[in-house]
């Protein structure tokens, strides 16, 4: 493979996996407060759709940004009362919101199915960009994925260094503590949820407006869930979720490379590649039983309820 | 002043209104819904729920879209009673339709009368090597269950699409993904003249009652139960921890394989890459909404088809696309878990200035 081949790869690659960053990152913060979002695939799609549509109707970018993670954000509110006030099973009550997520943004999107808008265009970086291989994989992109790269630096900085970082880490690590030194555990709780929320509509925003800038029914094809499991292969760790995503931005356009090297597979055998890389790096990282009960937030999965706390 | 208190043991009355409660609760959401696009409630609350029961043939209709939906609850129920969170019955029935399309296709000029069972066992052996990989994975590596199921749903649909492509592709389709139509030997027989009800639904009703025997009247059964409530109490009665979760597993497995091969061989009659308008997905909320319960889920299967019906009838009549089923059974699932709420506590409305009594 000659550099010129290996840096359209690269750039593709981080492109790629620029959605499963993001809503990797809303999710890695929910999870660290000890919710499990299961219905991630679901905010997703309505990000993209909603995202489409304001940009579609308004001919603003940036109101369909806006407007994407406004409906992240709502969605994940569904979700954060049901699990967090009503005390209903996390994992149901995800599935429940993907099921609603995927039903309703086929039904809103039904209308412009094959539009397309003029989405966000690449900025290329004076002087960074001249930099010799790297400047054309880093900085010859779109908004969304600078502002992406800040993202993860502002996620990773706040869940490391700062006081709310160590709250979040608190109520997920063993919440009847938190509670017993005057944490507020639901309200913790609900602002990371609606962080996953915000991140999960942005995301789908990225697959609308950028990475195919039109609507398709189910175009997130199971990227809520392949963040989900990056999360676990990242063990709740922001810098290692930046590297499995665009990994797993390199294994979704493998297709493209094998093609490109002049192998014959089909295509449909090859659409599979992102899903089995999926299976196997979970099964390797799961495996080690003992590391992944000491690095997954205590908490994870399990109500907490200051009812029945008095 | 509203006072919620929890309850020391669940309401056994709240367990069985709570789904009543939460189909209620859908209806005037979707009357809400329908108003606000500018359709008239009434109507489309018509087409929804009356007119797929109005005659003869929209009755079979509906049992025909029943079977499969009944078959992969029955499996997801004993999954979930066990705590084993199986998302993957689209995936294990769509493997169902591919290895059972396999051996039809294999019988295209066949006489034999055994053609027709291998099919379907082959079909039900397919769903059941799909469940099993995902179960192997965590009970040898401790992979999570949800999420290799659900990546196991996207790559069956993959090698359904390939499959349609490629070698099981019908050379005389003008290039369709389509296979060839099966011959009447590997077709599952019609039960009554008209209509298009088949064997296949009488198999998914087979499979309720048995599940629902195997269940409540069986030691296996005991054991699955004891697992789901209690699991350190399972252990300690030295229940089996990995043979039960291959019993339910591969019995969910095999029952949405057959769905699956009872789609292609029954009302399709040939594989086509739109075998299932995702009942794999819409039966975690059938087996939710029957309460986990075998024969709870004949009952929400039933409701589920006629809202399957009532959306193609609903895109027909009213112009309204037939995903609003798929969001109809959100909020389904929304309110049911929801409304489960009063089963765990009890609210009371008091006036602030009565004593509060203990």
């Amino acid at each position: 493979m000659d550099a010129e081949l290996l840096s359209q790869v690269l750039f593709a690659a981080i492109k790629t996996g620029t959605p499963l960053l993001l809503i990797a990152l809303g999710e890695v913060i929910c999870e660290k407060s000890g919710v499990l979002n299961l219905g991630q695939e679901g905010m997703m799609l309505m990000g993209a759709v909603v995202g489409f549509l304001a940009a579609y109707t308004s001919g603003s970018v940036g109101l369909g940004v806006l407007g994407a993670i406004i409906i992240g954000m709502f969605m994940s509110l569904i979700f954060a009362f049901l699990v967090l006030h009503l005390g209903a099973n996390q994992v149901a009550t995800g599935l429940a919101l993907t099921i609603f997520g995927t039903g309703l943004s086929a039904f809103v999107g039904s209308g412009v199915v094959g539009q397309t808008v003029q989405g966000f265009q690449p900025i290329v970086i004076p002087l960074l960009s001249d930099i010799p291989f790297i400047g054309h994989i880093l900085f010859t992109h779109d908004l969304l994925v600078y502002l992406s790269f800040a993202l993860a630096a502002l996620v990773s900085y706040v869940a490391t260094k700062t006081r709310i970082g160590l709250v979040i880490k608190a109520v997920g690590e063993n919440p009847h503590a938190a509670n017993a030194i005057g944490i507020k555990v639901l309200r913790v709780r609900y602002c990371a949820v609606m962080f996953g929320g915000a991140m999960a509509g942005l995301s789908g925003a990225y697959m609308s407006l950028v990475y195919t800038p039109m609507w398709i029914e189910n175009m997130t094809s199971g990227r809520g869930w392949i963040a989900l499991a990056l999360v676990v292969f990242a063990s709740w760790r922001v810098g290692r979720i930046m590297l499995g995503a665009y990994l797993f931005g390199l294994a979704s356009i493998m297709h493209l490379v094998l093609q490109g090297m002049g192998w014959n597979i089909s295509p449909n055998l090859l659409a599979m590649l992102p899903y089995v890389a999926t299976v196997v790096v979970m099964v390797i990282i799961s495996a080690d039983h003992f590391k992944e009960k000491l690095l997954a937030p205590r908490s994870l999965g399990k109500p907490f309820d200051p009812r029945q706390m008095a | 002043m509203i006072r919620v208190q929890a309850r020391i043991e669940q309401s056994t009355l709240m367990k069985i209104t709570s789904p009543i409660l939460a189909i209620v609760l859908t209806l005037i959401f979707g009357s809400i819904l329908f108003s606000a696009i500018g359709k008239d409630p009434i109507q489309a609350m018509q087409v929804l729920l009356i007119a797929p029961l109005s005659d003869m043939y929209n009755i079979g209709e509906m049992f025909v879209k029943m079977g499969p939906l009944l078959l992969c609850a029955v499996g997801l129920s004993l999954c979930y009673r066990a705590n084993l969170w199986n998302i993957g019955a689209e995936g294990q029935l769509l493997m169902g339709a591919l290895g059972g399309s396999a051996a039809a296709l294999a019988f295209i000029d066949s006489t034999s009368s055994f053609a027709l069972p291998i099919t379907l066992i082959c079909g039900i052996a397919s769903g059941m090597f799909w469940a099993a990989i995902p179960t192997y994975l965590k009970l040898k590596f401790n992979s999570n269950l949800i999420l290799t199921t659900i990546m196991f749903n996207y790559i069956a649909l993959y090698l359904l699409l390939w499959a349609v492509h490629g070698p099981l592709r019908d050379p005389q389709g003008y290039g369709f993904p389509e296979s060839a139509l099966f011959s009447d030997i590997t077709t599952l027989p019609i039960l009554f003249d008209e209509g298009r009800i088949h064997l296949g639904v009488v198999f998914a009703i087979i499979a309720a009652v048995g599940a629902w025997v195997l269940l409540n009247k069986s030691h296996i059964g005991f054991q699955i139960r004891v697992f789901g409530q209690d699991e350190p109490a399972a252990r300690y009665a030295g229940f089996n921890g990995k043979k039960i979760s291959w019993i339910v597993m591969l019995f969910a497995g095999a029952l949405a394989g057959l769905a699956g091969v009872s789609e292609v061989t029954g009302p399709i009659g040939q594989l086509i890459p739109s075998v299932s308008p995702g009942y794999g997905y819409s039966a975690i909320i059938v087996a939710y909404l029957g309460r986990l319960h075998p024969l709870g889920a004949l009952l929400s299967a039933t409701f589920m088809a006629v809202l399957y019906m009532g959306g193609d009838l609903a895109q027909i009549e009213i112009g309204v696309p037939t995903a609003v089923v798929g969001m109809f059974q959100g909020v389904l699932l929304f309110f049911l878990l929801a409304c489960d709420f009063f089963i765990r506590y009890r609210v009371s409305f008091i006036s602030n200035n009565s004593p509060i009594q203990e």
